[in-house]
């Protein structure tokens, strides 16, 4: 008796070799679910860098975190012989460093956005703007080396005396400038970083700014505005989110930012009321002194230094992304 | 009419257009200050023996030529590794899973990722690798240099396959070709271009990159092309060089910063000339 069996899989099998057609197609098929499944594994592997760096500093934080506890921020010691460590003063160089690069940064990066969408005669335009884009992709060793050997100088020599003695005499606020004319320091750190962003801020903003309609511009022109009232009344307020998107995303570079300001920061662990005085940064102290921490612990409170940073630049940058994408989807729809 | 109103907005008008011409023109000049001073200074060091000596040790004479060696191999292989994950990361983007919830949130981590802290990246690499190798090593460098490529190019080549025309896709697909020959044949052929000056800016972007660097590739004195020793960079010796107290390594050390920067702007240029010629 011959059992009446019937199985798929021998079927298709038998059926095979009589279809060329059929198993060239299966083999597409395959290849093509195979290269899909390629391709997402590198779309995760995006997502693997993330998590692996955040897990490389947290385990590398551990030790450090252990013996000093949630103090280890706002303590200012910093002290590898007695194996002493704070983040205090890298914190506070770090925010004081990009909060004058900003305050420098953003009126002059505007300025020159208005220039180039507003005033500059058409055919400079492009010249300029790609001149500004090139210098956004200069290697930060380069302001670095530049601000220790001329920058640095430069203001020792002529503008931290002259601020000295007279903005160091206003009660008030002549504490922020006390102290002898180093060169390096603070505000040298914050002004070099200004100069670094500036490129970045001014195309950024350029961009924004031309994404605005030019019936919007034309009909207040029409109305009879004044290009400082077109610029002040229709411009900025249709561009807002992208343009704090922008400064944002410069702050994120600013405060991550760590050549240019290692060079010319001065690298002393602790904080002075002063801004020509010397400090440090996160980003700078890491790059001082990593290579040569031998200590379990002074390793461990660099890379807590690290997570700190990284923790504070993904806020700011996921809120400049969130900002700019705000823009985008009004701009497309 | 209210003349003293037209005057007022006239006035302010005038005075805050001044304000952004000479804001622009006082932001100008300190990008063109440095450029100069790198060009004076960087000069002055350029000769042969920059070329074709080694790092010299403290005091004496040389050239730059093991860092500059150093250089191009660590960036070759930071290229080399980084360049396949991320055109693949991009072509799922822009292609497989255009619609995926993946995609939305790769694409933020890639925004992030493109602008975070590049010591941070330094750290994580040392912690991954030159910890558990227990040395500083090449292929440390390459590999942190690499991660900083990957949001670059995934960046751009999503961007240039999103610009090629679903026509062409349809065409090619209503033809019988599977997805990934019509990705193959058709979108990567229409977007080469684009990824192509997406690569090229990533290299601009590494080949000044030094934070990276420090505690992964480290620094070299000597010639050293092996993966699994220190090797030394272009950037790292301008760092060492230039805090140094010696006259000759800081002279080496601008002209150094000089080589980078015509790399750099280099590669710029020919990306946007490049880019301005895309058909797509």
């Amino acid at each position: 008796m011959v059992e009446l069996t019937f199985d798929p899989a021998e079927a298709r099998a038998a059926e095979k070799p009589q279809d060329p057609r059929r198993a060239s197609l299966g083999r597409l098929i395959l290849t093509d679910r195979f290269f899909k499944l390629l391709t997402r594994a590198a779309a995760a592997f995006v997502l693997l860098i993330l998590f692996g760096v955040i897990f490389t500093l947290v385990e590398g934080s551990i030790p450090a975190l252990r013996e000093f506890g949630p103090g280890f921020v706002w303590t200012e010691d910093w002290n590898p012989v007695k194996e002493r460590f704070g983040a205090l003063a890298p914190i506070y160089g770090t925010l004081v460093t990009s909060i004058i690069a900003m305050l420098v940064a953003v009126p002059i990066g505007l300025g020159i956005a208005i220039f180039l969408t507003e005033l500059c005669p058409i055919w400079l335009r492009r010249p300029i703007g790609t001149a500004i884009e090139l210098l956004a992709g200069i290697p930060s060793i380069i302001y670095g080396i530049w601000g220790l050997f001329i920058f640095a100088p430069f203001l020792q020599q002529y503008v931290q005396p002259f601020l000295i003695s007279t903005l160091g005499n206003v009660p008030g606020i002549g504490w922020l400038f006390a102290g002898p004319p180093y060169g390096i320091g603070i505000l040298t750190a914050g002004l070099i970083l200004a100069i670094m962003v500036l490129p970045f801020i001014a195309s950024i903003t350029r961009d924004v700014f031309e994404t605005v309609p030019p019936v919007l511009k034309e009909s207040a022109y029409g109305l009879g505005a004044t290009t400082w009232e077109v610029v002040w009344k229709v411009v900025l307020p249709y561009t807002r989110a992208g343009v704090i998107g922008g400064i944002m995303l410069a702050l994120g570079r600013a405060l991550g930012e760590t050549m240019a300001v290692t060079f010319i920061i001065g690298n002393a662990h602790r904080i002075s009321g002063s801004i020509l005085q010397p400090g440090t940064t996160i980003s700078a102290s890491i790059a001082n002194e990593f290579v040569e921490a031998l200590q379990v612990l002074h390793t461990s409170s660099l890379m807590s230094l690290g997570l700190i940073l990284f923790v504070i630049t993904f806020i700011v940058l996921a809120a400049a992304r969130l900002l700019l994408a705000s823009l985008n989807k009004r701009a497309g729809g | 009419m209210d003349r003293g109103l037209y005057r007022r907005r006239i006035l302010r008008n005038r005075f805050h257009m001044t304000m952004a011409v000479a804001t622009a023109v006082f932001g100008l000049t300190w990008l063109v200050l440095i450029l100069a001073m790198l060009l004076i200074k960087g000069i002055a060091g350029l000769n042969l023996a920059v070329f074709t000596e080694m790092t010299p040790p403290p005091g004496s004479s040389g050239g730059l030529l093991n860092a500059i060696v150093g250089s191009l191999i660590l960036t070759t292989l930071g290229v080399l590794i980084g360049t396949p994950i991320a055109i693949l990361a991009g072509t799922y983007m822009a292609e497989y899973g255009r619609h995926s919830k993946l995609t939305d949130v790769v694409r933020f981590i890639n925004d992030i990722l493109l602008s975070a802290p590049s010591i941070v990246i330094g750290l994580f690499v040392y912690g991954i690798m030159v910890r558990p190798m227990g040395y500083f090593s090449g292929i440390a460098g390459s590999v942190a240099l690499a991660i900083l490529v990957v949001p670059v190019v995934v960046r751009t080549t999503e961007d240039m396959l999103l610009l090629v025309p679903s026509q062409m896709r349809e065409a090619a697909a209503a033809l019988g070709a599977p997805r990934w020959h019509v990705i193959r044949y058709v979108s990567y052929r229409a977007a080469k271009t684009g990824i192509i000056t997406g690569i090229l800016l990533a290299i601009a972007r590494i080949s000044g990159e030094t934070a990276p660097l420090l505690f992964t590739a480290l620094n070299n004195q000597f010639w050293s092309t092996s993966l699994l020793a220190p090797m030394p960079s272009l950037p790292v010796v301008i760092f060492q060089f230039a805090l140094s107290p010696y006259e000759d390594w800081q002279r080496l050390a601008w002209t150094g910063a000089l080589l980078i920067t015509i790399a750099v702007l280099t590669l710029s240029i020919v990306a946007r000339l490049l880019s301005s010629k895309r058909t797509v």
